[in-house]
């Protein structure tokens, strides 16, 4: 499932506001097709870490390279080459589920005739052809969100990012959602997650556990839960997030 | 029984689509009860129903006697609601937001201290900062402190946790168990099942519907299947031959392992585990557990959706 090509590779990663350090000397690499668990508490920095991962924000120092691009210099390129799903729901509601995948794919400069081709077996596998033509403001959450990650990764990106994608979906979608997810994977698709849901984290190949804008522990989940001599991910959490100094 | 909410046949469509179907409910005085559904479940239209924002289609309730169209003064003196989306004003400051509220009860925050102090103490050192530059976790404390500043009766919580981490989590839960020590009634909507074991009785919805109404273990003893937890080297590999396995009833990933049902009543396990084997996985072990509240969400809801 991995391979030893890196996709992420974060060296000594700082980022400053004023006198607060968001990032404070980041350092990991996520390899091809891995499901890499991004965790933290709420404030931990893991959006402005992301963030800059995407190429939306400068890091203040350090040397990051995703998809093989230089988040410094090759931001344009390096945005063609992801995928991000937010955690705000970002399809537009008042258009139909193919305009959706129309207008994304257009954006990342897909043919009319592969969009056409693609988004009919996309249809077929979400087991939306029937609403094909309906607007997104009409569509079940899960639907949507399922939609929204089969469209963050329709131009076949190297890697995927996804901010908190479940939070609120049933049970029974949200491992749905997962399924997508591996099979992503599987298909050589990095995946770069965060979540709140701790069993979630055990669904990862790796896991990184934010605390105070610096990584605290970063290792398989078993690895972790072996390490804390926890029952399970939602231990370790807690073990590590507790040890934060924030003063708000 | 002298039930502080009573819940009568109550429905609300918003247009053609149905978001509550004739619930019927009772919470008793000093109660702290969950509403366990994901989004559209019809939680937030209960509560606003509840709240005297909407008006139901049909049915009736009523809170601490009182009833909830046409008494729906007395019920906004006696409620605190923290809805789910922060609705305090965030260009007054923390101490501006919870004097507001006061102000609009009638009453005082030096009055009203001993309701709220636990909380409060953990957001004084911020009560000059601008409500919206909180954090998520202290938002929401500033939040209950502003529901609960007139003393309520009955508290309604709509996802006080939803996008909070896992820290903040329990620490609210933390105060609502010292909330409930006052006598006050709570009812909370959650979309985590793990936190519908911390209420006393809750009410599991999906799509407008109540599938189970108990206490968290009275539901998790109505889980009718044998439940097993499967583990191999590679889970998602195992999740579909799983599926694929002639006599799967439900399978569903938890964590590292998978929770596997039959549709036979005596499963055969060593054939389960040959049948494995065959598909080429490792390191198998199948273990028999006790289904969570989850495992019996999932159950409901796939009996809900093949009745339907």
């Amino acid at each position: 499932m991995n391979s030893d090509k890196k996709v992420i590779s974060v060296r000594n990663l700082f980022k400053k506001f004023g006198s607060f350090t968001a990032n404070d000397d980041l350092s990991f690499d996520v390899y091809k097709g891995e499901i890499f668990g991004f965790l933290g508490a709420n404030g931990a920095g893991k959006t402005t870490a992301m963030k800059i991962l995407c190429g939306l924000s400068y890091p203040t120092s350090g040397e990051i390279m995703v998809a093989g691009l230089d988040v410094y210099k090759q931001r344009e390129e390096l945005k063609r080459n992801i995928g991000y799903m937010s955690q705000k729901f970002s399809l537009y509601e008042d258009l139909t589920v193919f305009e959706n995948i129309r207008f994304y794919a257009g954006i990342y400069g897909m043919s009319s005739k592969e969009i056409k081709s693609k988004s009919d077996d996309l249809l077929k596998k979400l087991d939306l052809v029937h609403v094909r033509n309906k607007r997104i403001g009409e569509l079940p959450l899960g639907w949507k969100q399922k939609l929204a990650f089969s469209v963050a990764i329709f131009h076949n990106p190297e890697i995927v990012f996804l901010d908190e994608p479940t939070g609120g979906v049933d049970p029974v979608t949200r491992r749905q959602f997962w399924d997508l997810i591996y099979e992503a994977s599987r298909n050589g698709i990095t995946v770069f997650v965060t979540t709140h849901y701790m069993d979630e984290a055990e669904y990862c190949n790796r896991v990184s556990i934010m605390v105070d804008g610096r990584i605290e522990a970063l290792d398989t989940p078993e690895g972790l839960k072996n390490k804390y001599d926890a029952k399970d991910m939602d231990e370790v959490f807690l073990q590590l997030a507790r040890t934060s100094t924030y003063q708000e | 029984m002298n039930y502080n909410i009573s819940i009568n046949n109550l429905s609300k469509s918003y247009g053609d689509v149905p978001a509550l179907k004739e619930i019927n409910l009772n919470i008793e005085s000093g109660e702290l009860f969950g509403l366990i559904g994901p989004d559209g479940a019809g939680k937030t239209t209960l509560f606003r129903l509840l709240a005297t924002l909407l008006v139901p289609d049909s049915g009736s309730a009523t809170l601490c006697g009182f009833e909830m169209v046409k008494e729906y003064k007395h019920i906004r003196n006696i409620l605190g609601y923290m809805p789910g989306k922060f609705s305090l004003y965030q260009d007054l400051t923390v101490l501006e937001n919870l004097n507001f509220f006061a102000t609009v009860f009638n009453t005082r925050i030096e009055d009203n201290m001993d309701m709220i102090h636990d909380i409060w103490v953990q957001i004084e050192p911020f009560k000059n900062r601008m409500a919206g530059k909180l954090s998520g976790g202290m938002k929401q404390k500033l939040a209950l402190c502003c529901a609960l500043i007139h003393q309520p009766k009955v508290l309604l919580l709509d996802e006080p946790t939803t996008g909070v981490d896992a820290v903040s989590r329990s620490e609210f839960w933390q105060m609502l168990k010292g909330l409930k020590a006052k006598g006050i009634t709570i009812v909370v909507a959650t979309p985590y099942m793990d936190e519908a074991n911390l209420c006393e009785r809750v009410a599991l919805m999906q799509s407008g519907e109540i599938l189970s109404l108990d206490s968290p273990s009275g539901i998790i003893a109505n889980f009718e299947k044998d439940l097993y937890s499967i583990e191999a080297n590679d889970t998602y590999q195992l999740l579909l031959d799983l599926r694929a396995y002639p006599f799967v009833n439900s399978v569903f990933l938890f964590g590292q392992s998978v929770h596997y049902t039959d549709v036979r009543n005596d499963v055969l396990l060593p054939d389960l585990k040959e049948y494995l084997k065959f598909k080429g996985q490792n390191n198998i072990e199948i273990t028999q557990i006790t289904a969570g509240i989850e495992d019996c969400f999932m159950a409901l809801s796939q009996q809900n959706t093949v009745q339907e």
